[in-house]
């Protein structure tokens, strides 16, 4: 059978660039980049290779990239880090729709004493900045706002919210792990003091990620042991893993901007073959700026998990929702902040694009959802 | 498939048939919910992270897709809630078959129709076959009587019969396991599960405080008084779900001769206690009664009837009434402890006829 994937938003195929990167560096850099001689230089000089196209890909300074083992690491980091390092009575606001990865440390920050203020959003699954400002209070110590939601891929306004977290004195996070690769990203203009990044997002490899710190930012460590990461995240250094986020942010780079032209392209030619051909139909977030590579439908009547287990048999992956989520036993928390139905929010598909699909590939995926959502309302499953 | 050597070697025995095959393991209910019920031993038991992990293991074994489908909300309104107030009011619920009733059987053919499967199969021991004369589909009892499952199944419908297969139905548990194992499946040495799949432990009281401790619902009645049938106090208990009708330990009454819990009142907070005669009944009404196998009942006919899964299928007569899904239960011999809220199931020889609920 042949296979499609679009569930990019899940995770990303390797990039031959990384791959190449990170095969050179198994075989030879086998150094620990902490130690003196000749070997540990050479995977130093890797790592700080790696710091350098990371950086340059967030328009931030290297010293400023903290490496982590991945996007939930560099969101647990920054917001626990943020919060810890503050002294005295503590208050977080973030929103509803963030990923369980910084939800979660939040919810483990109220355990600790910490009082937290999810926002809700609009109906296009955006935040109004005029409720951050709303929700500040004096001993409010972080704002965390993800800069591209990962099932919807609505962009969140950071830039207006940096402005107003800078007015307050209050540091700033952005989850970026969904973002960072698909449109152009500048740390400095955008005015973040955290950024959170994951490498197998962007066509890198997987357990591997970064936070952008700005310099003076103050952050609590997690984990204790060693000096590595300018104190902030010990243990050696997965060095070839991390010369392959290297690599990937550098191929982002080149081609992030003709790649998003291809990905809206066939992203908007699935949305509106699927609005055409197949009845029942409703694009969530669509009035929303979104990354060019996300688009989640809803189809009345259906069974999101049926439909994704039916198109999985005709070769198309595609997902309800967050990976880390689906199985769940509540509809998606994103989905219902944005107003939809428990029953709509269980109708709804993400289909999440990347470099490797072919219009080709949306046109076969339009005719099999066509099938298959006909077929599973005939049956009438959940009717 | 739940992960066991059961519905494992279902699995595979079709794959080896030359059948295409879907796996799916339903996922109802989350073992990580109440931690404070999680005892020793109690993982690896249907719906843990160890069973999916079998269960995903013995698809890529066998090659075949498989999924994960979640049906904990479903589980929760249909199974769960019922069975907490049966608990409460008194009666001695059997969640396993609400679970085939409205779940297992009902859900798993939805997702069979939206696969495009024709049939579905499960490691149930049981068997179907398809009677020619009554045009009817009907349910027997398995070749291995120790693993008979009916008593849970008597509630499937005609349509459900039709599309089902029980392949372990004409095999025992040892050829199952020796199967199993001659196919090198990875679960072949799994032990069985015995107790309700989301009390893991066994201890229903513990699981009743919990769930509505999660709800913040009010705790069971507690304390009240074990009683005489004319009315005698001889002591006091921690409440009347800790107890069901037969129940002997844990009553803490010294007497004479061994006592028995022959009825609960959880409006009276009464725990009732007799001696085992004391627990006999000449009969009983059973509701709720699908006729699985026949039309349904016109005249009194004989049968075996069972009152609890692991009670031996006594003589009785069953006489129908105005409304087919209720029939008079008249035993040959009195029984012990008929527990209202327990199913009952009606057999001829290997045929289930029907079952239902004892009032």
């Amino acid at each position: 059978m042949l296979r499609a994937y679009f569930d990019h938003n899940a995770t990303t195929p390797l990039a031959p660039e990384v791959r190449e990167a990170l095969v050179s560096c198994l075989d030879q850099t086998y150094g620990n980049a902490s130690s003196i001689h000749h070997f540990g230089q050479a995977a130093k000089q890797r790592l700080e290779a790696a710091r350098r196209q990371v950086a340059s890909l967030l328009g931030a300074r290297p010293a400023e990239v903290v490496f982590t083992g991945g996007g939930t690491e560099a969101d647990n980091l920054a917001v626990l880090g943020a919060v810890r390092a503050a002294r005295g009575a503590r208050h977080l606001i973030t929103t509803a729709i963030e990923h369980p990865a910084v939800l979660g440390p939040c919810a483990q920050l109220e355990r600790e004493g910490a009082a937290v203020t999810p926002l809700p959003v609009g109906s296009d699954g955006v935040v109004d900045p005029g409720e951050v400002r709303r929700a500040l209070r004096p001993d409010t110590v972080l704002i965390s706002v993800m800069h591209a939601n990962n099932e919807l891929g609505t962009l969140q306004p950071i830039a207006e919210i940096a402005r107003i977290a800078r007015e307050a004195g209050v540091a700033f996070h952005a989850d970026g792990v969904q973002t960072l690769g698909k449109i152009p990203v500048d740390v400095h203009a955008l005015g973040v003091d955290l950024y959170s990044v994951s490498g197998h997002k962007l066509y890198g490899p997987k357990g591997v990620g970064a936070l952008y710190v700005r310099k003076g930012t103050p952050l609590a460590g997690l984990m204790f042991g060693g000096h590595h990461e300018r104190d902030r995240r010990p243990g050696t250094e997965n060095v070839p893993a991390l010369a392959g986020l290297g690599a990937a942010a550098e191929r982002a780079g080149h081609h992030l901007e003709a790649e998003a032209q291809l990905l809206a392209s066939l992203r908007d030619r699935l949305e509106n073959a699927a609005l055409e051909r197949i009845p029942g139909v409703a694009v969530n977030g669509a009035g929303a700026c979104r990354t060019p590579n996300t688009t989640n439908i809803s189809f009345d009547g259906i069974d999101g998990e049926a439909l994704v287990i039916a198109l999985d048999l005709r070769g198309f992956a595609v997902s309800t929702g967050s990976a880390c989520s689906s199985g769940a036993i509540t509809p998606s928390h994103v989905l219902t902040a944005i107003g939809l139905s428990a029953e709509r929010a269980r109708a709804s598909i993400r289909f999440s694009l990347g470099r490797s699909n072919t219009a080709e590939q949306v046109d076969a995926l339009v005719e099999a959802l066509e099938a298959s959502v006909a077929h599973l309302r005939r049956i009438s499953v959940h009717a | 498939m739940s992960g066991g050597v059961d519905s494992s070697t279902v699995a595979a025995l079709l794959v080896r048939q030359g059948h295409p095959v879907v796996g799916l393991t339903m996922q109802l209910w989350n073992q990580r919910r109440l931690p404070e019920l999680s005892a020793e031993g109690a993982s690896g038991r249907c719906c843990s992270l160890d069973d999916v992990y079998d269960a995903r293991r013995v698809a890529e074994q066998i090659g075949i897709p498989y999924y994960v489908v979640n049906f904990e909300q479903e589980f929760e309104e249909r199974v769960v809630q019922p069975f907490v107030d049966e608990y409460l009011a008194g009666r001695t619920p059997v969640p396993c078959t609400l679970c085939n009733n409205h779940i297992k059987f009902a859900r798993f053919l939805d997702l069979a129709d939206a696969v495009g499967a024709r049939q579905i199969a499960t490691g149930h021991y049981a068997r179907v076959r398809y009677d020619d004369a009554s045009g009817r589909y009907q349910l027997l009892r398995p070749a291995d009587e120790s693993k008979d499952q009916t008593y849970f199944l008597y509630g499937l419908t005609q349509e459900q019969l039709a599309r089902t297969l029980f392949p372990l139905g004409e095999l025992t548990k040892t050829e199952v396991r020796e199967l199993a194992r001659s196919m090198n499946l990875a679960v072949a040495a799994k032990s069985d599960s015995q107790e309700i799949c989301f009390v893991p432990n066994g201890d229903y009281a513990g699981f009743l405080s919990a769930w509505l401790r999660e709800r913040g619902a009010p705790q069971p009645p507690g304390r009240g008084a074990i009683v005489t049938r004319d009315g005698r106090t001889l002591g006091a208990h921690e409440g009347v779900h800790h107890f069901t009708v037969g129940q002997r330990r844990g009553l803490g009454v010294a007497t004479g001769e061994p006592l028995y819990v022959i009825a609960t009142h959880p409006e009276t907070r009464q725990v009732v206690v007799g001696t085992n005669d004391e627990l006999l009944r000449p009969g009983f009404t059973a509701t709720g009664v699908n006729w699985i196998s026949i039309e349904g009942l016109r005249a009194p006919a004989p049968a075996r009837v069972k009152i609890r899964n692991k009670h031996t299928a006594a003589a009785a007569l069953l006489l129908p009434t105005g409304d087919p899904a209720r029939v008079e239960v008249v035993f040959d011999e009195p029984q012990r402890a008929v527990t209202p809220g327990q199913g009952t199931v009606f057999y001829d020889g290997d045929l289930v006829l029907g079952g239902g609920w004892i009032e």
